[in-house]
């Protein structure tokens, strides 16, 4: 059996009015940094410019995971290959933020071209396994590239320049980058998942056979969606380089890959927005948690088994198909 | 290099390859019956070796500690299948992996609350903690009798899977699980079964393997994700498969591991072949799997696709 049953219709979720809690949500964000300097700090800057990086990894995942049906549990590998993008340019003194995009789309690319072909000849439980066992040879790689910082990370001197000039240096500046950057990934996704490409991506999920007998050569949807959704986590990988001036093989650890896929079943699975949701609440229960105990992990692991249990429809699902259904 | 040391390396590859099958064997069993993803299964290894640590340093006592890590696992294997697994037998692969994960995430957690976050270490038993002459080398005896183990454990599952009324129940519950239940078997427990089985694997595994590692936190990760490639190599739910896959996949392991340093090191500068022979060495295996699955999707060993 495939994981098909498990998910939501997203038909049933992107009703006329499935827009405005999107909006909610991004006006939300928006007032971050004005609360944030209201209070007299930029630790809440801080703070969500990390939760939307996460939360744009995850929307793209969520274009294969939720709409193609395919559950990669390797995609931080992506995120780590663009922060190390970054990282390397760096380091050889080449501090502009186009370059690091440039070379992190020359990483990407090709990457998830050669990965997804690989992987996507498989199926189900095969393709699970396939990607993080592909992850973790990403992980291995980066920690024993010496060179690079090996398992202790590279750190990188300061943040990306635009057009030679430091425009990203507040807080504030960087956060309205994210922001734009994630608004713009969200529309994208959104409007891939309406379009015809989206419908056979959906279509394949919801009946492989029937798509493969109207004669749609899936391999080459299913890849370019897998691609599309590796270079949204190698950009955001890269603006994790950036805000934490850091790219550890951390960034690519199994747990992470699979973090993103409780993000986005936490948020709703077949919505745009919902994965970003579910970064905004995950994220905020790791920060509450880890700042009261070391331990915080022994609740987060079951927290996760319960989304498993409880949230069929995921967070998003639930605000929007209940808006949805009001008169 | 000398022919003693390439033996031994590929002694060491088998032993290695003999970990592998053990956690394979088990996954296998539990993919192909249950059609079940348990990401928890290095998370059974891990606390598999804690418990044998633990309980050697209390008892001194090899076979103790052994049966402490078998035991315990196979519970625990037996309350995770009847308070959560069970349920989730239905929810498909996505929910299995997730809420797997999240299992896995917490038990890496409370062994660092139950026996504290620095590793443990287990000596061997006295009677192993010698070495034999074998092939011209001395070679440690308890590695040695870790390949015996495996492949006593390799007979016993496969007169267990192919010669006893349980195993002929298994192997129909992998071909049919629908056609079984109408036949009057009580396919719930049969699982159970299943999975306290592999889970007790896993357990051996972590408590044969405690003196050879460092006991701690995270420990069956890296060890799972191998286990993966093996089962995705052998064929899903293949107990044959996953035998010949985990010693192929030790054995281009350790293989790589001696030849990459020295081959690189005639190609190129020994101070850059030093820094690259390392990566190479451990993506190797997965560079190997990718390969072969570009071929043969369906893995290398298996008799079926699936």
């Amino acid at each position: 059996m495939t994981i098909e049953t498990a998910l939501p219709n997203p038909a049933a979720t992107r009703t006329g009015r499935g827009i405005p809690p999107a909006l909610f949500v991004f006006a939300l964000l928006a007032a971050v940094p004005f609360v944030s300097t209201w209070l007299g700090t930029s630790y809440y800057m801080t703070l969500f410019s990390r939760i939307m990086i996460l939360g744009m990894a995850a929307i793209g995942l969520n274009l294969i995971l939720g709409f193609g049906g395919l559950v990669s549990l390797g995609h931080a590998l992506y995120i780590g290959v663009g922060a190390y993008a970054v990282g390397i340019l760096s380091r050889y003194g080449i501090v502009d933020l186009g370059a690091h995009l440039a070379f992190m789309l020359a990483l990407v690319v090709p990457v998830a071209c050669g990965i997804g072909w690989v992987s996507l000849r498989t199926r189900g439980l095969g393709f699970i396994m396939i990607t993080m066992a592909f992850g973790q040879m990403f992980y291995f790689l980066a920690v024993s590239l010496k060179i690079y910082g090996g398992d202790e990370g590279l750190v990188i001197q300061a943040r990306s320049l635009i057009t030679g000039r430091g425009l990203l240096e507040t807080p504030a500046a960087f956060y309205g980058l994210v922001l734009a950057l994630l608004a713009a990934t969200a529309w994208i996704v959104h409007t891939l998942t309406r379009s015809p490409f989206g419908l056979v991506l959906s279509g394949a999920r919801q009946s492989e056979q029937r798509m493969r007998t109207l004669g749609y050569p899936l391999l080459r949807y299913r890849l370019a969606a897998y691609v599309i959704s590796a270079v949204i986590a190698g950009l955001a990988g890269c603006l994790l380089a950036d805000l934490t001036l850091f790219a550890s093989p951390e960034y690519m650890s199994w747990t992470q890959s699979g973090t993103l896929v409780a993000m986005i079943v936490l948020g709703g699975l077949g919505t745009t927005v919902g994965p970003l949701v579910g970064a905004i609440v995950l994220l905020l229960l790791e920060e509450v948690l880890s700042s009261r105990t070391d331990h915080w992990l022994v609740i987060v692991g079951p927290t996760i088994v319960a989304i498993v249990l409880f949230a069929s429809r995921g967070l998003y699902g639930a605000l929007a198909s209940g808006r949805g259904s009001e008169p | 290099m000398s022919a003693q040391f390439l033996v031994s390396q590929m002694l060491n590859g088998l032993q290695f390859g003999v970990f592998l099958y053990l956690m394979a064997a088990g996954l296998t069993l539990v993919l192909g019956v249950m059609n079940f993803v348990n990401l928890a299964h290095g998370s059974l290894f891990m606390v598999g070796a804690y418990i044998a640590a633990a309980s050697f340093e209390r008892s001194e006592s090899f076979a103790v500690a052994l049966l402490g890590a078998v035991v315990g696992t196979g519970l625990l294997g037996l309350l995770l299948h009847g308070t959560l697994l069970a349920r989730l037998q239905q929810a498909g692969h996505l929910k299995q992996v997730l809420a797997t994960f999240g299992l896995t995430l917490f038990f890496n957690e409370l062994v660092r609350i139950v026996w504290g976050p620095s590793s443990l270490y287990m000596q061997l038993p006295d009677a192993l903690s010698g070495t034999v002459a074998v092939f011209g080398i001395t070679y440690p005896a308890y590695r040695l009798a870790i390949v015996g183990a495996g492949v006593l454990v390799a007979i016993g599952l496969w007169l267990l899977v192919h010669r006893t009324r349980i195993g002929m129940l298994i192997r129909a519950g992998a071909t049919n699980r629908d056609a079984v239940e109408t036949l009057g078997v009580n396919i719930n427990a049969l699982n159970a079964a299943v999975f306290v089985l592999g889970a007790a694997l896993a357990g051996f595994a972590g408590g044969v393997a405690a003196p050879l590692l460092s006991v701690q936190s995270g420990m069956g990760d890296p060890i799972l994700i191998l286990t993966l490639v093996v089962i995705v190599l052998g064929g899903i739910g293949s107990s044959k498969g996953a035998f010949q896959a985990a010693i192929f996949v030790a054995l281009v392991d350790a293989a790589g591991r001696t030849f990459i340093p020295l081959i690189l090191r005639s190609l190129m500068d020994r101070s850059l072949a030093n820094a690259a022979g390392p990566a190479v060495a451990s993506m190797l295996i997965y560079c190997v799997m990718a390969i072969i699955l570009a071929v043969r999707p369906g893995g290398l060993f298996a008799a079926r696709g699936r």
